[in-house]
């Protein structure tokens, strides 16, 4: 073996070494981070397991494991309210989004009219505005049309969003115009193009703004808080927070709560996440 | 089967004239190709006759009746795209009964149509794929299924071929051609491709820069075309042209020789010779010589790109014992295969 060759192989080997050790640094901070994300859940999970006694001890295995909580959280009528009126809320919010969101894009994606780019970045620049901000016009705005304690009072705020329509507006973009002149030559109106040609093609992408739209809705706690003081009117964030009372919180109940209201959006995740990753990829890509 | 006719057809894009004042009948039942190079307005003549344009000025009337204002839907055409614009989450029978989507017609109708197009078309066995499961072909077939199932009064291709192979091609071409003989349908067909308008049409249009430059039957557009445009844009390769200056019955070339032509005109001209009627002979008493630069076997024949002393030509060798590069050759041809343009215009000298 030559001379040149054996600094060829040691430098072939400190390289590998390097790459190993980058590789066994990238999966130490995604476990450390992956570990972050999980930690809360695994005590949520535990403390709602556990009785009162025990919630302060940090450990994952309650020492005394009880479904009282369940049982407790599952046979409270207002439980059950708040669940229902969480999935109301949380559904129709995201079918009218899916309708309007992916209406509005197609528009602006589709349409060539006078001002679009105009409506467009008008339609964009709502998203600066903070949630914070339009909370009290929102909650006047109820009061006067007597929207308080309603399910059109919770929902009115994002029956239809800027990201949805942008989202949608991106995706459209992709769909290529043949598609669409090919119907309307067949004879199908502009609403059953959108209907019937254009929104199956972008499948993925209603997927995802279904996806986001709905936890968005079933975890919304500040503006349902304002609308709501009647206890049946509640969603499921808000009802739990009627597990802390002055005196004592009961973070058994809340974690248990918490565990039973995360259920619905793990298996909408499970089952939907590969349409989620597809449709941020996407619309990064190919707008 | 119907005609149709353009008359005086504008289209603007804004400050840009695409399609300038064009004029057409198409006889009914009658194969019409437009051809030109890009950005010609070849397809935007297409997308106007189809009402996807809107037409700047001018008519299109379809069987005698304008139909400038009308919809799409309204104007009894089908149109078959480039991209096919099938829809992927729709299966073969969907797509094809598409077309009938807003015809109302029974149930038993519709399938009937559906099938009977789809066995034309030799999609029987594939129905129920989606066209993930489908080759380019056959996918272009779906397109021309949807299309032949409402028995439009007119066919509009726009360049359906130019996504498939070389080979796919020429099979798909051969088809559409059977296709015609069949449904005796009246197609307006746009391509860039010189060889399939030649192939497919009863009648040619070739189009440049917004304009007509020649309509006329496969052989008319070759053999006699009506300017050096037409004369280069069809056929390849392409014609030779040379300048020359006219006077007498005789051509003299800018590279010194001088030729005898059937025509009295006088001053600059362009000589034109299709590289088939150019052909290597004895360098001596030639009216043409050089030296070989480049030679392109073929199978058939050699091309042979010959040098004339500041023009070069292409010429027809034999697909064995061509000249080689760097031999010098004679190049023999027949006088009547001749053609000449005006320098200036362009246009033929009869």
């Amino acid at each position: 073996m030559t001379a040149a060759s054996e600094a060829l192989l040691r430098a072939d080997a400190a390289g590998r070494r390097r790459a190993g050790l980058g590789a066994a640094l990238r999966w130490l901070l995604l476990f450390a981070g992956g570990l972050a994300m999980v930690a809360p859940l695994a005590y949520m999970l535990a403390t709602s397991l556990k009785y009162p006694f025990e919630v302060f001890n940090l450990n994952l295995v309650p020492e005394e494991p009880t479904l009282d909580n369940y049982r407790e959280v599952l046979l409270d009528r207002r439980f059950g309210w708040w669940f229902f009126n969480s999935f109301l809320v949380a559904s129709l919010t995201t079918v009218s989004n899916l309708f309007w969101d992916a209406l509005v894009g197609y528009t602006l994606a589709k349409f060539r009219f006078r001002f679009r780019q105009v409506v467009f970045v008008a339609v964009l620049s709502t998203l600066m505005i903070p949630t914070e901000m339009l909370v009290i016009p929102w909650y006047l705005m109820s009061q006067q049309f007597g929207w308080l304690n309603s399910y059109w009072g919770i929902m009115f705020p994002g029956l239809m969003t800027a990201f949805g329509v942008f989202l949608m507006r991106q995706f459209f973009q992709t769909v290529p115009d043949d598609f669409l002149e090919a119907a309307r030559i067949d004879g199908l109106n502009e609403f059953l193009i959108w209907w019937r040609v254009a929104m199956p093609l972008v499948r993925p992408a209603l997927a995802a703004l279904a996806i986001f739209v709905f936890l968005g809705n079933w975890t919304a706690f500040i503006w349902p808080l304002i609308v709501t003081n009647d206890q049946t009117m509640y969603t499921l964030p808000v009802g739990l927070t009627t597990f802390s009372v002055e005196q004592s919180v009961q973070w058994e109940m809340i974690m248990t709560g918490a565990a039973v209201s995360v259920l619905p959006t793990l298996v909408v995740f499970l089952v939907f996440q590969r349409f989620i990753i597809r449709g941020v990829v996407m619309a990064g890509l190919k707008g | 089967m119907t005609t149709l006719t353009l008359r005086d057809l504008v289209k603007d894009f804004g400050r840009t004239r695409v399609v300038d004042g064009i004029g057409l009948d198409v006889a009914a039942g009658e194969f019409i190709v437009l051809v030109g190079p890009s950005g010609c307005g070849k397809s935007t003549t297409l997308r106007m006759i189809a009402g996807l344009e809107e037409v700047t000025a001018g008519t299109i009337a379809i069987g005698g009746r304008v139909i400038n204002d009308l919809e799409p839907k309204d104007r009894d055409i089908a149109m078959v795209f480039q991209n096919y614009a099938i829809y992927p989450h729709l299966t073969v029978r969907q797509n094809i009964g598409f077309g009938l989507y807003t015809q109302r017609l029974a149930r038993a109708e519709k399938a009937r149509r559906i099938e009977e197009a789809a066995a034309i078309l030799g999609m029987g066995e594939f129905l129920e794929r989606k066209p993930a499961a489908l080759s380019g072909g056959q996918r272009q077939r779906v397109a021309i299924g949807r299309a032949m199932v409402r028995n439009p009064r007119v066919f509009l291709f726009d360049e359906p071929l130019s996504n498939l192979d070389a080979q796919l091609r020429t099979q798909m071409r051969i088809e559409i051609k059977k296709l015609h003989a069949r449904l005796a349908s009246t197609i307006v067909y746009v391509t860039h491709d010189q060889v399939e308008a030649m192939t497919l049409a009863d009648r040619i249009v070739i189009m440049k820069e917004g304009r007509i430059q020649q309509v006329g039957s496969p052989a008319e557009v070759y053999h006699a075309p009506a300017n050096s445009f037409v004369a280069t844009f069809i056929g390849a390769p392409a014609m030779n042209l040379l300048p020359g200056t006219a006077a007498g019955g005789w051509v003299r070339l800018a590279t010194g020789s001088e030729i005898a032509v059937a025509t009295g005109a006088g001053g600059p001209v362009l000589l034109g010779i299709r590289p088939e009627d150019l052909r290597p002979a004895a360098a001596g008493g030639a009216a043409l010589a050089g030296r070989v630069t480049v030679a392109e076997p073929l199978g058939p024949g050699t091309l042979l790109h010959v040098d004339l002393g500041g023009a070069e030509v292409i010429a027809t060798g034999p697909g064995r014992g061509a000249p080689a590069p760097g031999a010098t050759v004679g190049l023999a041809f027949d006088p009547a295969a001749l053609h000449l343009f005006d320098a200036a215009t362009g246009a033929a000298i009869r």
